[in-house]
């Protein structure tokens, strides 16, 4: 199993968030959640401009096998999107937490929305709590 | 607790990762789907098919009973070896299963039935045949290794006896041989030209072991999926069921309604043949990006069906797609998407044949 980057925060449904040094925040899903679903083939993408409630679908990650939301970690604006994933989706088989991130966030409640999540060694438990 | 294949412990050494299928433990891929895809598309790959279930037929009047248990036509099998897929039918015409029947050198049968369907099937073989005095044996002991793509026929040859690989060597398309406990059907659920190897379950693993170590690529159910889509071949349960007759499931050319054989739902076809098929089973190709999965709204100038069979083929790069709509000319079709409807064109299947995508698709 990839090691997990210490800078992330993590939802129990596998997504991540990191914050920038510029104050926005990163999103993405954990490697555990692209091994779940195999070989991705496609994702849907939110516009930019788009604003995200904590926990609502901001994006659609499908393999061959199974199509998955994707749900806000933090609440915002969308202000960047990864569409380089729209030709190559594998990257986030292959790099979820780097080339593989999802979209950004300009965060309206940063702080309450941050503490909120896991931290990495918390996720770790979690993932090994599924495991058994 | 799900049922094992005797390669069980096989595939949890190579990492698979496994799911339950019809009450069996088996694995739907060893790492990457799509490669394992492309594998039996371009090589050669093998997949453990161990959970199908096996009967053996016997008895003075077999054939008879062939004649009336199933839609096709067992006068078809001349000669011991050949091959037949058809469906079995109850009194409606609905689908109670699809099989492989093939044909032995003593007048016997061996039919391959679902896995998840063995229960049903085994209850209604046994109940339709007692009539006949056909004996009905299932072969639990045997397991069942597909090994198919352009290579696969070589690779399986040069590892039997020089009698048996000459046999197989010589066999055409559907068509079994059998030699030093193997049977060997030239058949498949892929597309692709290749052997389905019925073992005895004690010499399975050893099989597989000197499969994999001359070059054929251990393949899950997940790659199954996306190949005999691509082939355009049913899925029992899926693509239809006991609520649908095979004119309904595009199995029409699977249906003989040969003079004066009274097969078990024959009535009820030709009812539907005479009155007019209600539905129909297209194919679907999406040309925009996204994925067409089982469940899904299908829109046409005749009302809504609904996606049957859905996935991505990785030999196209697109999504593909069985659908059963209202019959009729479907004009321009769309598919719902989470709420949007994504126009998607109807063609005809196979989608892929020989590792190559069909005309028109």
């Amino acid at each position: 199993m990839n090691e997990i980057p210490g800078d992330l925060k993590f939802m129990k449904s596998h997504e991540w968030a990191r914050v920038e040094d510029d104050g926005t925040v990163t999103v993405g899903i954990s490697d555990h959640a692209q091994g779940l679903l195999g070989d991705l083939v496609y994702v849907e993408l939110p516009n930019v401009g788009d604003t995200l409630e904590v926990g609502a679908g901001c994006a659609v990650v499908e393999s061959v096998k199974a199509a998955s939301d994707v749900y806000a970690p933090v609440a915002g604006e969308v202000i960047k999107v990864n569409s380089a994933l729209s030709d190559k989706p594998e990257t986030i088989n292959e790099d979820a937490y780097g080339d593989g991130w999802i979209l950004v966030v300009r965060p309206t409640n940063l702080q309450e929305d941050m503490e909120n999540l896991l931290d990495p060694d918390a996720y770790a438990e979690q993932l090994d709590n599924e495991d058994d | 607790m799900s049922k094992q294949t005797v390669l069980n412990a096989t595939h949890r050494a190579l990492g698979a990762k496994m799911v339950d299928f019809g009450g069996w433990d088996m694995p739907i891929s060893y790492g990457s789907q799509i490669e394992e895809h492309h594998a039996v598309r371009r090589d050669a790959g093998m997949f453990d098919v161990s959970h199908m279930t096996v009967v053996d037929l016997e008895g003075e009047r077999v054939r008879d009973f062939l004649r009336r248990l199933v839609a096709n036509s067992v006068d078809r099998l001349k000669t011991p070896g050949k091959a037949l897929y058809t469906c079995m039918l109850n009194a409606d015409g609905g689908v109670i299963d699809d099989l492989i029947i093939y044909s032995r050198a003593d007048g016997a049968f061996r039919l391959v039935v679902n896995a998840a369907t063995r229960d049903k099937d085994l209850a209604w073989i046994t109940r339709e045949a007692a009539p006949f005095a056909v004996q009905v044996r299932e072969r639990p002991e045997l397991a069942i290794i597909a090994v198919q793509g352009p290579n696969a026929r070589a690779k399986v040859q040069g590892l039997l006896s020089p009698e048996l690989a000459a046999k197989a060597a010589k066999i055409g398309k559907f068509v079994a041989c059998e030699g030093d406990g193997l049977f060997i059907g030239r058949t498949g659920y892929t597309g692709e030209d290749g052997y389905e190897i019925i073992v005895p379950q004690e010499r399975a693993v050893e099989l597989w072991n000197r499969l994999q170590a001359a070059g054929v690529a251990p393949a899950g159910l997940g790659a199954r999926d996306t190949l005999r889509l691509e082939a355009g071949m049913n899925l029992y349960g899926q693509d239809m069921d006991e609520t649908v007759s095979p004119y309904e499931a595009a199995l029409a050319w699977t249906v003989a309604l040969d003079e004066g054989r009274d097969f078990t739902g024959r009535a009820a076809l030709e009812r539907q043949k005479a009155a007019g098929v209600p539905r129909a089973m297209i194919g679907l190709v999406m040309d925009e990006k996204g994925v067409l999965r089982h469940g899904q709204r299908v829109v046409t100038a005749n009302g809504d069906g609904e996606i049957l069979s859905g996935t991505f083929s990785p030999t196209l790069g697109k999504a593909i797609a069985f659908a059963r709509v209202p019959a009729g000319d479907p004009g321009a079709v769309q598919v719902d998407i989470r709420g949007k409807l994504i126009p998607v064109r109807v063609v005809s299947f196979p989608f892929v044949r020989d590792g190559k995508p069909c005309d028109g698709v």
